[in-house]
């Protein structure tokens, strides 16, 4: 294991294989994998706290895959992607939360959703202010706040 | 051995930070012990492309999930709702989300007007004065003439409505109830060196931009300035007595573990309603075996968290997403006492715009509605991306006895010190609450246009607000601290934070929190002066 990825080598192809289920490369939309590359590289570095839940999901994938789960043919790993996707709890939501985390903020997904890849700070966002006058029907309303002895 | 000061505060957030400003006039020397560090405005997560994933990572709103040495660990397994906080300089403020209405003047006479629970020993006209103080310095944007309210006058102006506040405004006039712009503590004009707001989107985990109110950039300065003493990275682990029964000082952890002693003429606690407990808890002695003011042995019972009920839904085009301040309305429709229905008290609703790309994705993949696999792409980007709508009934919760702080026999954080353990059950009159505001909130979303409806009931991490575990009171026996916040037991220790409220309101309680401690510190002022305060 090295600093950029506490996984064994079997959980990393097996969680790179679900990572390709879970969102799979489209040309429709012009959007890598989470496989891909970077990605999976950014996936592998930010398990952090969520390493030992990582590890028990991808646990119980390889003894619902009665071995490595990326060495089943594709439709049998579709299969047990599926039932793990039913039991898997709260070890596999921490770790699709990473592969979430890690996917939406590559840039190439973010211009794909028209979104400019930068922090929030310094140039915040506009928001418009939007038309005030549908206030009117309650500005016309009389005091309701219930009065206290 | 520290020289002695004369106001020994512990906790810089929003009671703690008020109370120093208020009593920096009176030129006594006055120290605050803070267990956190000052955070940068550099530190925010705004500031980086990772500022989503450090909401579960640094600055996740749960303690025990973002575990800095600066926190503390509470057991919280035998509780629906998990405590949310933050430990620094500004403590929850930092990591609230600035929502910041005011208890309403019925909330203060909840035995005389509805016949449950007690009535508070202080009533919404004598807060007025500091409720407006405290607008003042925290600086509030808004609208005047809420008919939800007895008048008041926000200092600036109120949020953008932005696409999402048009379409709740369209559908709560749809349905002829009350809605209204938020008070808020972001700054929507530039005020008291604070920048004005520039739509991050991120208020929760603290703003880079400083246009949200947190105490270390309103109070503190002015605080500092006029001489009060901040030291951070001091842990208090108890209050000391003296042989007269009067609080002598606080032993700490300083920033490098090592024990001190600090003494001080008087003690404010200002730690909130997990907090403060736990110190008291924490403080026995011969005088009070279990724990220091506890002779009516309340300390720690009666906490109140408001049980948040969420509904929200999808809309056929994008909304505000996470751009600018995520909530924008309130409604007090549903606010009072009906005997029409099957509950006591009631509700607010706040109204919030969307998420973050990334955290909409994480809660609609774990919410079943994002799918693995091909059509992932397609359903996120036509139904779910900025399309959310929701808002939340921040419901009343009642004073039960049995929903309590003690300390947990096992837990400790980084210094030895027995971590709060909270034991927590919602009421039936709080579920039927929650049924009432799930079904108005429902017809809402649906007069708004939105599908897919779905309701997080409560919120798990939604332990914001930490109410009523050391209440105030008139009868020793049955209140922890007198009507000007002296604990009835110790006559120079004072609380300042949530743990004194005697009921929950159904609102946010910041505003309220603040404008009671500035009341306390007026009160001990005013019994300085006339050499009364320890009578």
């Amino acid at each position: 294991m090295d600093r950029d990825n506490p996984l064994t080598e079997a959980e990393t192809r097996d969680l790179r294989a679900l990572a390709a289920l879970m969102i799979p490369a489209s040309d429709v939309y012009g959007v890598p994998g989470a496989d891909d590359d970077l990605i999976f590289a950014d996936i592998l570095r930010s398990l952090e706290r969520d390493t030992a839940d990582a590890r028990a999901a991808l646990a119980l994938l390889a003894r619902m895959a009665g071995g490595s789960f990326a060495d089943l043919p594709a439709g049998r790993r579709a299969e047990i992607a599926a039932a793990f996707k039913r039991e898997g709890g709260a070890p596999l939501f921490a770790l699709n939360r990473v592969v979430l985390l890690c996917y939406y903020r590559d840039d190439r997904v973010m211009r794909s959703l028209g979104q400019e890849p930068r922090p929030p700070f310094p140039r915040g966002h506009e928001v418009e202010q939007g038309d005030w006058s549908l206030l009117d029907p309650v500005r016309g309303r009389a005091p309701f706040y219930r009065r206290a002895p | 051995m520290n020289e002695k000061v004369d106001v020994l505060i512990i906790g810089s957030g929003a009671s703690g930070a008020a109370v120093a400003w208020s009593l920096a006039e009176t030129k006594m020397r006055i120290l605050c012990l803070e267990q956190g560090d000052w955070v940068k405005p550099t530190d925010y997560p705004s500031n980086g492309r990772d500022w989503e994933a450090r909401l579960f990572s640094d600055f996740a709103v749960n303690p025990n999930r973002r575990a800095r040495p600066t926190d503390y660990p509470i057991n919280d397994a035998n509780s629906p709702i998990k405590v949310v906080n933050f430990n620094g300089v500004g403590g929850s403020t930092i990591m609230y989300t600035a929502h910041y209405p005011r208890l309403h003047p019925s909330d203060f006479k909840v035995r005389t007007l509805d016949g449950v629970a007690d009535d508070w020993p202080v009533d919404y006209a004598t807060l007025e004065p500091f409720f407006a103080e405290n607008d003042r310095m925290m600086g509030v944007s808004g609208l005047a003439g809420d008919p939800a309210y007895p008048p008041k006058q926000p200092p600036m102006p109120p949020l953008p409505l932005g696409k999402s506040g048009q379409r709740f405004g369209r559908a709560m006039n749809k349905l002829g109830w009350h809605w209204w712009p938020s008070d808020t503590t972001i700054a929507t004009v530039d005020y008291d060196g604070r920048g004005r707001c520039l739509n991050l989107g991120h208020c929760t985990p603290g703003c880079a931009q400083g246009a949200k109110a947190s105490t270390d950039i309103t109070y503190w300065p002015h605080a500092i300035r006029a001489g009060v003493e901040l030291r951070t990275r001091a842990r208090v682990r108890e209050i000391a007595l003296d042989e007269r029964g009067m609080a002598s000082g606080v032993v700490y952890y300083d920033a490098e573990g090592r024990e001190q002693f600090q003494p001080a003429e008087m003690v404010i606690v200002a730690c909130n309603g997990v907090g403060t407990p736990r110190l008291m808890l924490n403080s026995v002695s011969g005088r009070f075996p279990d724990g220091i003011a506890n002779s009516s042995g309340l300390v720690g019972k009666n906490l109140m968290f408001h049980p948040y009920a969420l509904t929200y839904g999808y809309v056929d085009e994008p909304l505000d997403g996470n751009h600018g301040p995520p909530l924008c309305l309130w409604s007090h429709e549903f606010y009072e006492t009906d005997h029409r229905r099957d509950f006591v008290r009631g509700y607010a609703f706040q109204f919030g715009r969307g998420f973050g790309s990334i955290v909409e994705a994480i809660v609609s993949t774990a919410a079943g509605r994002l799918p693995w696999g091909e059509e992932h792409h397609r359903i996120y980007r036509e139904q779910l991306l900025n399309r959310r709508i929701g808002l939340s009934a921040i419901c009343e919760d009642l004073p039960e006895e049995h929903n309590r702080v003690t300390l947990d026999p096992v837990l400790k954080d980084s210094h030895g010190i027995p971590a709060p353990r909270i034991d927590y059950t919602i009421s039936e009159n709080s579920h039927r609450m929650m049924d009432h505001g799930i079904a108005r909130a429902t017809e809402i979303l649906e007069a708004a246009g939105a599908r897919n409806i779905a309701v997080e009931r409560p919120i798990l991490n939604g332990g914001w607000h930490l109410l009523g575990t050391a209440r105030m009171g008139t009868d020793p026996a049955r209140s922890v601290v007198n009507e000007w916040g002296r604990c009835h037991d110790v006559k120079n220790m004072f609380i300042v934070d949530g743990s004194i409220w005697v009921t929950a309101g159904g609102v946010n309680p910041t505003s309220t929190i603040q404008a009671l401690a500035l009341y306390i510190a007026d009160s001990i002022k005013r019994r300085l002066a006339d050499a009364t305060l320890f009578d």
